[in-house]
């Protein structure tokens, strides 16, 4: 895994875990832009390398489904400010290699589990973007059926088992579903996300301990964007490397760079293996970043313009659409007509979003119990 | 019928169903090799095996979280709490997964799981352990809770929260783990959630007790019988659903109230019948309602202060009289 330049503290070498490529080296607070252009450069290579190994299809798919999720976020963002969507609304831009690179490393029948900020699992997952948008506008035909909205998307259908609101939440829950799993003595895997907030919330390590005491097919993903809401890493975390974590509990971890959507895929790829074949569980530290600010309310003045533009230039689908151009995968017209399939997607979206009907207020007295 | 404690009874239960459906598994501190912490669960490991009666690491929070997980996708955890003081850990999930899931997925993900152990007060075990926190779970919108206090209860119900949808919290009493009762022997013996027994029938007054409190109700209902007042005791036996219509009828039938419970009256149980009692039986009413419940602070350890914070049969027996106004 290519190390990527983060603006925290020096850190030590992390111990290198099986199948990982490579682990995180030191990173100072300073780097200078010789580094960063050496780094690009470096991580460019890594990826086209990578691309040999994928068939077209395949590519085709993760660039579509990136894209699709980039521009669905960015009309979210329109509809928050138009008022259509209320509440809390978290966008994913930024991390989109993160959710597409690992849930096409699943199969179909496979569960994935994620927190509030998880627009990007629920569409790269299957649920369709229309029923998505219109939950967001808290309407009949939302995938929670207008009742959980941005924080709570769930799609039994797709085995998408929900965006979960309480920090960390969701982990012991991913961990049940995974039990489930073996007691079945199926061989479907869940993935488990969360951000790396979550890392410090008692759940994720009581979780990792029982995954791998009864050895539980679960691959814990940390979507390490290094700020929970305000709070820069540096300041919440004593020991800063995620992936280090795993050793407490024995399990394989790899540190991953959420920047390269094939770096994702294959990590996940080893994990699953290892949970499919052995039920055994992995911890996977993503590193990446999220764009926006934490929420649509939160201006951001915690981060400096140029810290943000440094990982603006190391865009995940910046970042592959040339790989897959200069690899000769795709041309510009193939691109554009990505985009333009794209666009028609999203704005079907807020069309069926603004044409679904709001819930019967009868709705409001359903789904409290089971036997109603 | 068969003559058996508590502890046999919800045994046999737990063995029953277990029996019955695969999908349902046992999970908690101590449950398996132990044989519990309080032998609820014991036998059930050599017979179901450690697939099924899986002992945790003190892990509340995690295990009660795995069991919602595990909910999801079909099975039918019973999780224990090795005493309710410790579901404190787990209340984030037990409230923001098991209660609301059903709601917040839009009807997708039902939740079919049981949150049991003792609770309420124990013997000289301090302020930590020895609470009764009934009234947090009853509080939400999609738990339900479930109270016994007679051994053929505790079998009934308990095999109708195992089989229920929904999340159900199963609080047993720590010092009524003992008490003996007559079971009944039908094969399939079950009590439905939500409906509450009268358990000695009367005509001047009602005693609603619940818990530790329906065998010092019904020996107050002695008492007040030799004094010459007649008492109606009901166990809603269930806490959500509350059966208030057996509650309304009663106190139709007495108009008069007392509500006994172990817990602290602040925002408890109690407050919440008796304002469903002034909503909707305030013209049958011949005296306001009367709360007995456990003392306002935490539970000491001294036995003479421990023994003074939980209502006693003379408390009850006063409530009564004064209701009546006899005093």
């Amino acid at each position: 895994m290519s190390k990527q330049a983060a603006p925290t503290k020096s850190r030590v070498k992390a111990e290198e875990q099986p199948g990982a490529a490579a682990a995180v080296e030191e990173v100072t607070d300073h780097i200078d832009p010789a580094q960063l252009d050496e780094e690009h450069a470096k991580q460019k290579e890594e990826q086209k390398n990578r691309i040999e190994a994928v068939d077209r299809e395949t590519l085709l798919k993760l660039l579509y489904q990136m894209i699709l999720i980039r521009r669905f976020e960015e009309k979210c963002a329109e509809s928050y400010s138009l008022g259509k969507i209320g509440g809390f609304c978290h966008l994913y831009i930024g991390q989109e290699a993160v959710a597409v690179g690992a849930i096409s490393a699943i199969r179909q029948d496979d569960y994935v589990i994620t927190s509030y900020r998880e627009h990007g699992h629920a569409i790269a997952k299957g649920v369709s973007a229309d029923e998505v948008m219109a939950e967001l506008y808290g309407k009949s035909g939302g995938c929670s059926s207008g009742k959980g909205g941005s924080m709570h998307l769930f799609d039994a259908d797709v085995n998408f088992m929900g965006g979960h609101g309480i920090v960390g939440g969701q982990i012991p829950l991913g961990t049940g579903i995974a039990f489930g799993s073996k007691y079945k003595g199926t061989d479907q895997v869940t993935l488990c996300f969360f951000g790396e907030a979550a890392v410090n919330q008692g759940a994720f390590h009581e979780s990792l301990n029982m995954a791998q005491l009864w050895k539980l097919p679960c691959i814990y993903i940390c979507e390490n964007n290094q700020y929970g809401m305000g709070t820069s890493l540096d300041r919440a975390m004593s020991l800063q490397d995620v992936s280090q974590k795993a050793c407490a509990y024995e399990l394989s971890s790899e540190f991953v760079d959420g920047m390269d959507v094939l770096a994702v895929r294959e990590a996940v790829q080893r994990g699953v293996e290892r949970a499919r074949k052995d039920y055994l569980p992995t911890l996977l530290e993503i590193r990446t970043y999220r764009f926006m600010g934490h929420s649509m309310s939160d201006p951001g003045n915690y981060r400096t313009r140029a810290e943000i533009e440094k990982y603006q230039q190391r865009d995940p689908i910046k970042l592959f659409t040339a790989s897959l151009l200069e690899n000769g995968v795709i041309d510009q017209a193939a691109l554009d007509e990505i985009e333009g399939r794209v666009r028609e997607e999203v704005e079907h979206s807020a069309r069926f979003a603004d044409e679904s009907p709001l819930p019967d207020p009868k709705e409001l007295y359903t789904h409290i119990y089971a036997d109603e | 019928m068969a003559m058996m404690t508590m502890r046999e009874a919800l045994n046999q239960a737990l063995r029953e169903e277990l029996e019955r459906d695969e999908n349902v598994f046992l999970m908690g501190e101590e449950v398996a090799a132990y044989q519990g912490a309080y032998k609820v669960t014991k036998g059930l490991l050599d017979e179901f095996g450690d697939k099924r009666v899986i002992d945790t690491p003190i892990t509340e929070l995690g295990f009660a979280g795995l069991g919602v997980g595990a909910a999801m996708v079909g099975l039918r955890p019973i999780i224990e709490f090795m005493t309710f003081n410790f579901s404190i850990l787990a209340t984030d999930q037990i409230i923001n997964s098991a209660a609301k899931m059903l709601y917040m997925s839009g009807g997708q993900f039902k939740i079919p799981i049981v949150f049991r152990g003792p609770g309420g007060s124990a013997y000289q075990v301090s302020s930590q352990h020895s609470q009764a926190i009934e009234s947090w779970y009853a509080y939400f919108p999609g738990l339900k809770v479930v109270m016994p206090s007679t051994p053929a209860d505790a079998k009934g119900l308990l095999k109708s929260a195992i089989r229920d949808d929904n999340p159900v919290v199963f609080i047993e009493q720590e010092r009524m783990y003992g008490n003996k009762g007559e079971v009944p022997d039908e094969a399939d013996f079950t009590i439905p959630l939500g409906v509450a027994d009268v358990k000695r029938e009367g005509k001047d007054a009602t005693i609603v007790a619940r818990s530790l409190m329906v065998p010092v109700a019904l020996k107050a209902a002695e008492e007040l019988e030799k004094q010459g007042v007649s008492c109606e005791v009901i166990d809603p036996r269930t806490i959500r659903p509350l059966d208030v219509e057996t509650i309304i009828s009663s106190v139709k039938k007495t108009n008069r109230v007392v509500i006994a419970e172990e817990s602290h009256p602040f925002c408890g149980v109690a407050a919440e019948i008796s304002a469903e009692i002034n909503e909707r039986a305030f013209d049958y009413l011949d005296a306001p309602v009367r709360r007995v419940s456990g003392a306002d602070v935490p539970m000491p350890y001294a036995k003479n202060l421990e023994d003074l914070a939980i209502p006693s049969v003379e408390q009850v027996v006063k409530a009564v009289r004064e209701v009546a106004y006899l005093d």
